[in-house]
């Protein structure tokens, strides 16, 4: 048996499957500075879309993209301003409390959580995006989740 | 959350910049329907009257980076051609075929708006007078129907025969162009 990839779809295709949602991820990493990290995340993914081998999770791979790009901007310029609006879109009721919180969290602690919680991807596939591996997925999003919690506890 | 048009027009139009699209397509409404319209950076390759699994064949033909973005000459001188200003197409082309079918349309390009020759007359140009049938399916796989203009080609007894966009749409053009039909 001869795995079948499914073929790589027109990028328009792509583009118009994972915008918004991409969107969404990076306003809740970057709050305002989202619309230049979207830009460029879906720049870079261009770039690399004829080189692209197969179509499998092509939906892990642009979320990859769009940390990596988060990521640079947070180093560079950190503390970034987390607004409300997408609070409202959360599907997890534990995220949905907490979730106006993650501005306060590291980095790669704030990229796991919202994988994981914001937008229900699996610890490989968040290990691919944060360019680590799956226990390190794993320790970083149940550490932002615990940093979370204790902050609550304090504002509430 | 969703993306707004002036980012989604600012993303397109970076890339595009970029030079990091394959191919581009848009659609402009016709009287004789919407046309799905095609271009690369050497020219407009495709014009379709059927906008299912364009994008498909367009990234199989011309690479995976197919983004829609707005193709203003294009439209502008499709929309001269139907409004009956515009006898002939200034725009470059890109096309992409088989040497026999790319003679054929290298020729088929030089009958005039407004005349009309078949099949047979067609494959004479081309050294093959006998290949009627063939030059028949080169009209009917053109990439790039109106401006290569396969509705000016008619069956021997002069008959309409058959056209992608129906032959309602090719009688409309011909009588567009004021062609004398039997």
């Amino acid at each position: 048996m001869r795995d079948v990839a499914p073929p790589i779809p027109p990028f328009e295709r792509f583009y118009l499957e994972h915008r918004d949602e991409v969107l969404g991820y990076l306003r809740r990493l970057l709050g305002q500075r989202a619309e230049d990290a979207w830009q460029e995340t879906f720049l870079r993914a261009l770039r690399a879309y004829n080189r692209l081998q197969h179509a499998s999770n092509l939906r892990s791979w642009v979320f990859t993209i769009a940390t990596n790009v988060a990521m640079d901007e947070l180093r560079t310029k950190p503390q970034a301003p987390v607004d409300g609006v997408a609070v409202a879109e959360l599907e997890r009721d534990a995220f949905r409390e907490l979730e106006h919180l993650t501005g306060d969290l590291p980095p790669t602690e704030r990229a796991a959580v919202v994988l994981r919680y914001g937008y229900d991807l699996p610890y490989t596939q968040i290990a691919d995006a944060l360019g680590s591996s799956e226990e390190a997925a794993r320790a970083a999003a149940s550490s932002g989740v615990r940093r979370l919690r204790r902050t609550h506890e304090r504002h509430a | 959350m969703n993306v707004t048009p002036e980012l989604d027009s600012r993303f397109r139009e970076a890339a595009l910049l970029e030079g990091l699209v394959d191919v581009r397509y848009d659609v402009v409404e016709s009287p004789v329907g919407d046309l799905f319209v095609a271009a690369t950076d050497r020219g407009l390759c495709r014009i379709s009257y059927w906008p299912d699994g364009m994008e498909e064949s367009l990234a199989h033909t011309f690479g995976p980076r197919v983004l829609r973005s707005p193709l203003d000459e294009v439209r502008r001188e499709l929309d001269e051609y139907f409004e009956g200003t515009r006898h002939e197409f200034d725009l470059t082309l890109d096309v992409r075929v088989a040497p026999f079918h790319a003679d054929v349309l290298a020729e088929l390009a030089r009958v005039p708006y407004g005349r009309t020759e078949t099949y047979g007359s067609l494959a004479a140009k081309v050294g093959r007078p006998r290949a009627a049938r063939a030059v028949g399916t080169v009209m009917n796989r053109n990439p790039i129907p109106i401006v290569l203009p396969c509705h000016r080609i008619l069956g021997a007894n002069g008959s309409l025969t058959g056209y992608a966009g129906g032959l309602d749409v090719k009688l409309r053009l011909l009588q567009l162009e004021g062609a004398m039909l039997a």
